[in-house]
C-alpha cells in the first residue's frame, strides 16, 4: 500500500516535472529564457497583495464550476456544456438585479435574488442538455459545446440589443449597476467578496459530502462506474444524469452570478472567462476527487492571473498559462496510465 | 439573380467546405477503426498556425500543407499512444489537447500574427474550366479543393471496395474477430489514428493558406470548427460520402446566412457567427433521435400506415456509432 503510494507520488511528480520542461522548453523555442517566464508569472500572482487578492478572485468561480463538474463526473458525465452555464447565470442574474433596481426592494434581497436567478439559469441550461441526452441521444459533449454558443450568442444579442448602454451598444456591456447592488468586497478597490470565498468553499464541501456521504451520491456513483447495472438494480438512471446537470449547472450559475455582482458589476460579452473549460481540467488533474480540487484550483487560477502581465514584461502571449496547464494534465494522466501499465494495474475506462 | 453569381456562390460553398471535408473524414476514419479523436477543434487551430509559419519561412505552400499533415499526425499519436497503449480515457485526453493545442497555436503564433504570407491561387483546369457555369463551379478551384473531390472518392473505394478497408471497418465495429482473421487490432488502430489525423491536419493549412489566409490568433475564427467537424462525422454516419455531404450542407448553410445578412439588419452579425452550432445539435438530433426509447414507445401507438412511414424515415436518417467506437481491444 505504501509503496504503491509512493510510486503514485513518483510517476505524478514526474509527470510536474515533464510538463514544465516542455514548457520550457517551448519557451526555449520561442528565444525567451524560461526562468524568466516562469518569474514573472510568480511574481504577476504573487508579487504584491492587490494580484494574490485577484487570484483569489478567479479562484472563486473556477471552484465553484469545479465543485459541479466533480458531480457530474461522479455520474460519468461530460458537462463541457458548463461555459454557457456560467453565462446563463450571468445572464439570469443581470436580469433579476435590473428588474429589482429602482424597485422598493432592499439590495441584500435583490442580490440574493440574483444568485437565486443566476442557479435557475444555470441549471435550466444544464438540462437543456441533460434533456437532449436523454430524450434526443445527442451526446452531451456535443450538447454542451453547442449550447455554449448558443450561450454566447444569446448574451452578445442581450448586450448589443435590449440591454445595451443608453446611446451605443459596445464590446464593454451593459452599464453597470447601481453601486448599492454591488456584492460587498472587502474594500473600495477589491474584488474580492469575502460571500463570494465563502459560497465556493462551501460549494467544494458540501459536494464532497454529497459524493462521499450520502446514499444519493452512492447511487450517483453507481450510475457513473455502470449505468446498466444501476438500472438493472433500480435506480432510475435518467433521473440521477438530470439531477446531477441541475446541480452542476446550479453551481456554474452561482459562478455567473459571482462574476456579475461582485467582479464586473454588469453583464460582459465574454464573462464565462474559460473558467469552465478551466474547471474541467481541474477536475482531471485531481482524478475527479473533491479533497485536493481547492488546492489545485487556486494554483490554476494562480497561473491565469500571473500570466496576465506576460505581453507586457516579456512580450509573450498569456496563452502561455494554458499551454503549462495542458501539458500539467495532459503528462499526469499520461503517467497515470504508464504507472498502471507498468505495475500491472488494469486500465481505467475508456 | 444572375446565375453567374450563383454559381460563383457556389464554388465558394465547395472550397469553403473544403477543410471540413478533410478534418471529417479524417475522423471518420480514426473512428472507423474504434478510436475517437476528440482533440480535432485543437488540432486544426495547432496545424492551421504551423501551415503558415512553415509557408511563411520557407516561401514553399507544399512545405506548409506537409507541416499541417505532420502536426495533425503528432497530436494524433499522442491520442493513440495514451488510449491505446495506456489505456487512458479518449475523451478525456482529445479534451486536453484540444485546450492545449488552441493555447499552444495562440502562444507559439504570436510573432506571426497579421503578417502577409503567401496564398495558394486557383488552377482552373483548361478547357473545363470554360465552360459556363459549371466551369467556375467545379473546375476553377485551387489545388487543395480538387484534393478534397479526390479525397471524398478515394476514402469512400478505400473504406468499401479494398481489403483493407474492409479490415478497417472490423476493426471499428468487431475488433475480436478482426483479430482472429490475423489483423494486429492495435498496431493498425495506431495507423489509422495518425493517417486519420494527418488527414485532419491539411484542413488547417487549407484556411491559413487559402481561405482565411493568414494567421490572426484569436480572432481567426477558426475555434469551434473542429466541433463541427467531429459533429459531422456523426451525421455521416461514418461515411465518407454522406460525411462530404454534410460538410457542403453545412456551408451552404453558413453562405445562405452571409447572403441574406443583409436583409436582417436586426441581427448582430455575433449571433449569426455562431448559427453553425444550434444548426450543429438539431442535425445530431435529427440523426440519433431515432434511437431514442420514447420514439420508438410513441411510434408504436400510432396506427399503422403512418407508423410505417415515419419509421422508414427515422430509420434512413440515423446513424449508428461502428460498435466498438472507444473501447479498448485486449486479446485474451
Amino acid at each position: 500500500m505504501t509503496s504503491s503510494r509512493a510510486a503514485k507520488a513518483l510517476f505524478q511528480a514526474g509527470a510536474v516535472v515533464l510538463a514544465l520542461g516542455l514548457t520550457a522548453a517551448v519557451l526555449a523555442a520561442t528565444g525567451t529564457r524560461p526562468f524568466a517566464a516562469f518569474a514573472s508569472i510568480a511574481s504577476g500572482a504573487a508579487g504584491n497583495w492587490g494580484v494574490a487578492s485577484d487570484v483569489v478572485v478567479a479562484w472563486v468561480p473556477l471552484l465553484l464550476v469545479t465543485s459541479g463538474l466533480l458531480v457530474t463526473f461522479t455520474v460519468g458525465l461530460w458537462n463541457i456544456g458548463i461555459e454557457g452555464q456560467i453565462t446563463l447565470g450571468a445572464v439570469f442574474a443581470t436580469w433579476a438585479l435590473r428588474s429589482c433596481e429602482g424597485s422598493a426592494l432592499s439590495p441584500a434581497l435583490a442580490i440574493a435574488l440574483a444568485f437565486a436567478a443566476g442557479m435557475a439559469g444555470g441549471s435550466l441550461w444544464a438540462m437543456l442538455v441533460g434533456a437532449l441526452k436523454t430524450f434526443g441521444g445527442v451526446n452531451e459533449i456535443f450538447g454542451g459545446l453547442g449550447m455554449n454558443y448558443v450561450a454566447t450568442a444569446l448574451n452578445i444579442w442581450l448586450i448589443f440589443g435590449p440591454w445595451k448602454r443608453p446611446g451605443i451598444a459596445s464590446m464593454s456591456g451593459t452599464l453597470p449597476f447601481d453601486k448599492a447592488y454591488w456584492l460587498p468586497t472587502l474594500n473600495e478597490q477589491s474584488r474580492l467578496a469575502p460571500v463570494a470565498a465563502g459560497a465556493a468553499v462551501l460549494a467544494i464541501v458540501l459536494v464532497f459530502l454529497l459524493v462521499q456521504g450520502t446514499y444519493f451520491g452512492l447511487k450517483l456513483k453507481a450510475v457513473g462506474k455502470n449505468p446498466k447495472a444501476a438500472f438493472l438494480l433500480g435506480v432510475p438512471t435518467w433521473q440521477y444524469m438530470m439531477a446531477s446537470f441541475a446541480i452542476c449547472g446550479a453551481l456554474a450559475g452561482v459562478a455567473g452570478a459571482v462574476q456579475v455582482t461582485a467582479v464586473y458589476h454588469r453583464l460582459i460579452p465574454s464573462i464565462s472567462s474559460g473558467y469552465g473549460y478551466l474547471g474541467l481540467m481541474v477536475a482531471m488533474l485531481v482524478n475527479f476527487s473533491a479533497a485536493l480540487a481547492a488546492p489545485v484550483a487556486l494554483f490554476f487560477a494562480a497561473l491565469n492571473v500571473g500570466a496576465i502581465q506576460l505581453p507586457i514584461t516579456l512580450k509573450l502571449d498569456s496563452a502561455l498559462a494554458g499551454v503549462l496547464q495542458g501539458t500539467l494534465v495532459l503528462f499526469v494522466l499520461l503517467a497515470e496510465g504508464l504507472r498502471g501499465r507498468l505495475m500491472g494495474k488494469k486500465g481505467g475506462k475508456a | 439573380m444572375n446565375g453567374d453569381f450563383l454559381f460563383i456562390g457556389l464554388a465558394g460553398v465547395l472550397a469553403s467546405a473544403g477543410p471540413l471535408v478533410f478534418a471529417s473524414i479524417g475522423e471518420a476514419i480514426t473512428e472507423r477503426a474504434g478510436i475517437t479523436n476528440l482533440s480535432m477543434n485543437g488540432l486544426i487551430l495547432l496545424s492551421a498556425m504551423s501551415g503558415f509559419a512553415a509557408a511563411l519561412s520557407t516561401g514553399s505552400l507544399a512545405l506548409g500543407f506537409l507541416a499541417g499533415a505532420l502536426i495533425g499526425g503528432l497530436v494524433s499519436g499522442i491520442v493513440a499512444f495514451s488510449s491505446i497503449t495506456l489505456r487512458q480515457s479518449q475523451v478525456a485526453v482529445g479534451f486536453v489537447l484540444t485546450l492545449l493545442c488552441r493555447d499552444l497555436s495562440y502562444f507559439l503564433g504570436n510573432p506571426i500574427m497579421g503578417k502577409p504570407g503567401p496564398r495558394l491561387s486557383a488552377t482552373p483546369l483548361p478547357a473545363l474550366g470554360e465552360i459556363r457555369y459549371l466551369g467556375p463551379f467545379l473546375f476553377s478551384h485551387d489545388i487543395m479543393t480538387y484534393a478534397s473531390f479526390a479525397l471524398i472518392a478515394l476514402a469512400w473505394l478505400f473504406i468499401y471496395k479494398t481489403r483493407p478497408g474492409l479490415v478497417l471497418r472490423g476493426l471499428g465495429e468487431r475488433p475480436a474477430a478482426a483479430y482472429a482473421r490475423g489483423a494486429n487490432v492495435n498496431r493498425l488502430r495506431y495507423l489509422y489514428t495518425i493517417a486519420g489525423g494527418a488527414i485532419a491536419g491539411i484542413a488547417g493549412p487549407m484556411y491559413s493558406l487559402s481561405i482565411k489566409a493568414g494567421w490572426k490568433g484569436t480572432i481567426t475564427g477558426l475555434d469551434g470548427m473542429g466541433w463541427i467537424a467531429l459533429a459531422i462525422t456523426i451525421f455521416g454516419g461514418w461515411s465518407p460520402v454522406r460525411v462530404a455531404l454534410g460538410a457542403y450542407l453545412f456551408a451552404f448553410l453558413q453562405w445562405l446566412g452571409l447572403v441574406l445578412q443583409p436583409s436582417l439588419p436586426g441581427v448582430p452579425s455575433q449571433v449569426l457567427q455562431v448559427a453553425p452550432f444550434p444548426l450543429m445539435i438539431l442535425t445530431l438530433l435529427f440523426v440519433n433521435v431515432g434511437n431514442a426509447e420514447w420514439v420508438s414507445a410513441s411510434l408504436a401507438r400510432l396506427p399503422e400506415r403512418p407508423r410505417r412511414t415515419l419509421a422508414r424515415f427515422l430509420r434512413a436518417i440515423n446513424v449508428k456509432p461502428p460498435a466498438a467506437l472507444g473501447t479498448p481491444f485486449e486479446k485474451d
